[in-house]
């Protein structure tokens, strides 16, 4: 059965820009839900740079980008927003009373009057080796992450890739596997040295099998891979593998937001630079993810962004509420939703 | 100062390319099909590149950080480099680039 789940607004995305927005709705007193891919708040920043320097954040002559995001969360904890991670939106659609009913992966439903779409460059989604034809293979035989052990159970398999996620389920699934063979194109990994070093114990004792390469070519028929053909220093080789594990680490891609039927521009969302409202009424879009004239990709601009759909969202939810725009230096009634006064 | 580049599809660009800029901003500031999804935080390998054999010396090798995030594209050659990392200068004027497919947008 699933969850139904009924809310003010529910924000798409855990960025950062995604992350402010649910501090500008709080001010006022909109209740936010959000839905992210990623097992965590911080998005891109999180993701692909939670050590890098950031420069540009204004009152931060430098912060890194889990800094940044651990603030953001501090910032925003007295309006308590709720987290519904590792999901994706399937679908969005526009009730006849104008609310959004919205259902994830993970067999959820929300019913939100407004929907804010903070997903950044998409969502995060495994990296598809360049191999012709992977596609045809992919969910049957080919795999990007290892939901049940099972399916890899007396099979023979090949597992791409030299980080913790390739020496991990090379590890764990070596017991139960029919034969293991792990793929790098070099004899050196980003792993945790204590699984590198277990891994090169098993290859030792001849439990799995270690190549130097990368994947060139699929043979198979009807989704089922029979062999993986490599290329190597030593020419090329074939593999048997009806199994096969790419762990090439995430990209974002736009995902189901393109089939969402809101007005595009290459693999951004158009907005008004009024209210970043989308094509579609109700639904807004902030941060890397829209367009209009002049943007710029800047997480500052995505808070300006946020400041100013909130505005625009209080009214879609409390029509015959009469908003008076305050400052939080001087007003005791924000400072009291912040906890402050 | 000039670098030559060929997509993915084969055709040739003549791009300008500017002391201190990265051969990535050039690329991605001429519309090629380069993803360049981090930015040029060297975090994401979608900058991906093969370096003319007759610049790889002039170009440099790439650092440990840099090989370690190549291991994300599978489509790495001994002249693969991420462009991010590439710092123009005079000394590169004329340096020849191929996009890698993984580089390539969605």
């Amino acid at each position: 059965m699933s969850t139904e789940i009924t809310t003010d607004v529910v924000v798409i995305g855990a960025g950062p820009c995604g992350l402010f927005a649910a501090f500008e709705l709080g001010l006022l007193d909109l209740k936010c839900h959000f839905i992210d891919i990623l097992d965590r708040p911080g998005g891109q920043c999180a993701e692909l740079y939670p050590e890098k320097p950031i420069y540009d954040i204004p009152g931060f002559p430098v912060v890194t980008g889990q800094d940044l995001t651990d603030n953001l969360m501090a910032q925003i904890a007295p309006f308590a927003p709720e987290f519904h991670f590792n999901r994706m939106v399937n679908s969005i659609e526009k009730q006849e009373d104008g609310s959004f009913k919205l259902e994830t992966d993970a067999d959820e439903i929300f019913h939100a009057k407004v929907v804010v779409i903070a997903a950044g460059g998409g969502s995060f989604q495994p990296k598809r080796p360049p191999v012709e034809g992977i596609e045809a293979f992919e969910n049957k035989s080919v795999f990007y992450s290892v939901r049940k052990m099972d399916d890899f159970r007396d099979q023979d398999v090949v597992i791409v890739g030299g980080g913790d996620s390739a020496l991990d389920w090379t590890l764990n699934l070596q017991p139960i596997v029919r034969s293991l063979t792990l793929v790098h194109r070099r004899d050196a990994f980003k792993a945790a040295p204590a699984s590198v070093n277990k891994m090169k114990e098993m290859v030792a004792e001849g439990k799995i099998n270690f190549l130097l390469g990368q994947i060139g070519k699929l043979d198979g028929e009807n989704g089922q891979i029979n062999h993986v053909h490599l290329t190597t220093d030593a020419g090329d080789l074939s593999v048997p593998a009806t199994r096969l594990l790419p762990f090439f680490g995430l990209t974002m891609k736009l995902g189901p937001v393109a089939d969402w039927g809101l007005e595009l521009n290459d693999n951004t969302i158009k907005v008004d630079t009024e209210k970043f409202e989308t094509s579609v009424p109700g639904i807004f879009a902030i941060g890397d993810i829209n367009w209009y004239p002049g943007k710029l990709k800047l997480i500052l601009s995505g808070f300006h962004e946020a400041a100013l759909m909130a505005q625009a969202a209080k009214k879609i939810v409390s029509p015959d509420e009469r908003v008076v725009f305050q400052y939080t230096t001087s007003s005791t009634k924000l400072q009291k939703k912040l906890g402050v006064a | 100062m000039k670098i030559q580049v060929t997509d993915q599809a084969g055709d040739v660009h003549e791009l300008e390319g500017l002391e201190g800029w990265r051969a990535m901003e050039v690329i991605r500031d001429w519309g090629l099909n380069i993803k360049a999804e981090c930015g040029g935080a060297l975090s994401c390998a979608t900058c991906h590149v093969y370096v003319d054999k007759d610049w790889m010396d002039a170009v440099g090798a790439p650092s440990d950080e840099e090989e370690d995030m190549l291991d994300s594209v599978g489509d790495v050659r001994s002249n693969s480099r991420l462009s991010c990392q590439i710092l123009m200068s005079d000394a590169l004027d004329g340096l020849k680039l191929t996009l890698a497919p993984s580089a390539a947008k969605d």
